[in-house]
């Protein structure tokens, strides 16, 4: 039997019809159990992609993404290694990598440390890769055709690995890719993981990242977002927390045209640990949206959040906040800071904090403050001879700190200083 | 060095500065007193360039060059400081690469060579050190967290740094306890030059005692009413600006 696709759909849903079409085509060749394939496939028919009807997509619209046509099937764009630019890499530029370029895993530019054990995804998917209610994660399950299975064995601290997508269009027209990767640490093992994301021209990065911290692990989760300005970067990354585990991210998003980065935390044991900080950057047109869920599922687990926005220009930048402690979850301790600079009167914010607390003990504050560039303070910087742009970047870099300087990696917070400047300095006349 | 004439200045269409003349000559220190509310620090803003006060009249020539068309960081950049009175906060802006930052804007609108990090902490420290500040405010965020005596205090390391040729102290002596008035005016004393003057906005006679004025001026209603030596702060101390306004009207 044939359905249309469309004829089932809620009305003012965004289809999913591009997605499917591909998935059609290139469903014979993908990796994998077909099921939660078709899993994806029935939920994407059912309910298009997400979109401002869906509560958690009120300020995001993907409809541009439908605009485009995807044509190229990546299997077909696959292995034909091309010089690749790498992105600036500063002080990491020795470290161990994984590096993809459009979609696919390049062994010629990655180089693996012994301590880690890494696997190329072949269509494993987990049996809830298509819950109802998260298109995002479906379109993922949908047409994941590579990615790094990155695994740390008990007691291993294997330092500092760069896990870097590189984004490309093929041949001009637009390209989608949908990497799945997933990294393990063993009960007390430790990694950094510096995650770059760049490219040129038109794409979109459909990346999810799961990761499983056993008992004691600490992941540090260093992610910078300097995707191509024509590209689409909708993203996802599931941690789940075992006892006295930590997962301590940050990310600075400066790039694409519309982006969603989502986190969802589970903090799953006692005493677990989750920082999601951000610093989202924008300007021009650019939507940048920055969507967490914590979820405090056992006793004593701390959460920590600075977000912190600003927006330059028409840009606009959502932040969603969720925090959920269920009963379980006694003396529960979650902490959410949301603040933006407004650079421009035509940026916009949206702000969306969310608590949903079941435990009777437990400390969860969230705040948010949206405000502008101080004019005694610009002034006390331009009577001292600094030019006006020079300024706002100096206090614009003043207002980021908080958040950046939470990132205690010192070689990845030189290279997250130096993408901000770039950015800056791309936009000082 | 700066010429004043006929200055008018409001903020909000009120009227502050109701025509200023004033000349400070090379290496000349002048005091500018008066009571609250006469105009003394609209001056002070008015020459280093706050966008909230709206000059209506008048000229201002600072080294030959028309100050008033200049944006606030070419002013600085020309040789102009405004120490203020009540310095802002900058947290997360460390004082030292603020300093930096400002000292090689200025030195590379003059055309002169930037100075690396190590060369810049190298004369800051000395700086600090002449005006007995403890290294650690150059490390700490910009005013914050200063006492009030620590603001004036950096502003003042920001001038011996900056070096400029024409202070404006505005109400520096205000929170400052005896010890730190002796050591601002020892980094004045310490700038004095032929090529360096000061305009010294203060209520009172005691910064005086420490920066010796060549010309002292009244100001009230936004009008110099009286000019005299060093000796007129001292009449003023005795007598007060009524008996001084009254003399005058």
């Amino acid at each position: 039997m044939n359905i249309v696709p469309n004829q089932v759909l809620p009305p003012h849903a965004t289809s999913a019809e591009p997605f499917l079409a591909r998935y059609r085509g290139l469903r014979a060749g993908l990796p994998g159990p077909r099921a939660p394939r078709e899993a994806a496939a029935d939920l994407l028919r059912r309910r298009g992609l997400p979109g401002p009807r869906d509560e958690a997509w009120k300020y995001t619209n993907l409809k541009p993404l439908t605009e485009l046509q995807f044509h190229a099937a990546l299997t077909d764009a696959g292995d034909h290694p091309s010089p690749v630019a790498l992105p600036h890499l500063g002080a990491l530029a020795e470290s161990p990598r994984v590096v993809f370029v459009a979609g696919r895993y390049r062994a010629d530019l990655s180089q693996l440390p012994d301590q880690i054990t890494a696997r190329r995804f072949a269509g494993h998917l987990d049996t809830d890769a298509a819950p109802e209610h998260d298109q995002l994660l479906a379109l993922n399950t949908l047409l994941a055709e590579d990615g790094a299975l990155l695994a740390v064995a008990a007691g291993i601290d294997a330092g500092t690995l760069l896990l870097v997508h590189m984004g490309a269009d093929l041949s001009g027209t637009p390209a989608a890719f949908h990497p799945r990767h997933s990294v393990h640490l063993g009960a007390g093992a430790a990694l950094t993981l510096v995650e770059i994301s760049a490219g040129q021209g038109t794409y979109l990065h459909n990346p999810v990242l799961n990761i499983d911290l056993q008992a004691g692990a600490r992941l540090a989760h260093l992610r910078l977002q300097i995707e191509s300005p024509h590209s689409f970067h909708i993203g996802a990354v599931h941690a789940a927390i075992a006892e006295n585990a930590a997962y301590d991210s940050f990310s600075l998003i400066l790039g694409a045209r519309l982006a969603r980065s989502e986190i969802h935390a589970r903090l799953s044991g006692a005493r677990a640990h989750a920082a999601l900080n951000a610093a989202q950057v924008l300007r021009g047109v650019q939507h940048a949206d920055f969507t967490t869920i914590v979820s405090h599922d056992a006793p004593c687990g701390t959460s920590r959040q600075t977000v912190k926005n600003v927006l330059d220009n028409h840009a606009r930048g959502v932040f969603q906040g969720k925090i959920e402690v269920a009963r379980a979850a006694q003396k529960t301790d979650g902490y959410q800071m949301n603040q933006a600079l407004l650079l421009s009167p035509h940026a916009e914010i949206d702000c969306k904090p969310q608590l949903e607390i079941f435990a009777d003990d437990v400390k969860c504050s969230h705040g948010a403050t949206v405000g502008e560039l101080d004019a005694d303070q610009l002034f006390f910087l331009r009577s001292r001879g600094i030019p006006q742009a020079e300024a706002r970047g100096m206090l614009v870099r003043a207002f980021l700190s908080e958040a950046v300087d939470l990132i205690r990696h010192d070689a990845a917070r030189a290279l997250f200083d130096d993408a901000l400047n770039a950015w800056w300095e791309a936009q000082a006349p | 060095m700066l010429e004043i004439r006929n200055l008018q200045a409001a903020v909000v269409e009120k009227p502050i500065l109701q025509g200023i003349d004033l000349v400070v000559p090379d290496g000349e220190i002048h005091a500018i007193m008066g009571p609250n509310g006469s105009g003394k620090s609209t001056l002070a803003y008015v020459l280093s360039g706050r966008a909230d006060f709206a000059v209506t009249g008048g000229s201002v020539t600072f080294d030959g060059a028309d100050l008033l068309a200049m944006e606030p960081e070419q002013r600085a950049q020309a040789g102009l400081f405004l120490a203020f009175q009540a310095p802002v906060e900058l947290p997360g802006v460390g004082n030292a690469n603020f300093l930096r930052t400002a000292l090689n804007a200025v030195r590379r609108a003059r055309g002169d060579e930037e100075l690396d990090a190590a060369a810049f902490l190298k004369l800051a420290k000395a700086a600090a050190r002449s005006l007995h500040m403890p290294d650690d405010m150059l490390k700490r965020n910009v005013n914050v967290g200063f006492s009030g005596g620590e603001k004036k205090r950096n502003e003042v390391l920001q001038m011996a740094i900056l070096r400029p040729k024409l202070a404006i102290l505005d109400e520096t002596d205000s929170g400052l306890d005896i010890d730190a008035l002796r050591i601002v005016g020892e980094g004045v004393n310490a700038l004095r030059s032929e090529k360096f003057s000061a305009l010294v906005i203060t209520h009172h006679q005691r910064l005086l005692d420490h920066i010796v004025p060549d010309r002292v001026h009244v100001l009230a209603h936004g009008r110099i009413i009286r000019s005299g030596g060093a000796e007129l702060a001292r009449e003023l101390e005795a007598q007060g600006y009524a008996h001084v306004i009254a003399e005058a009207a």
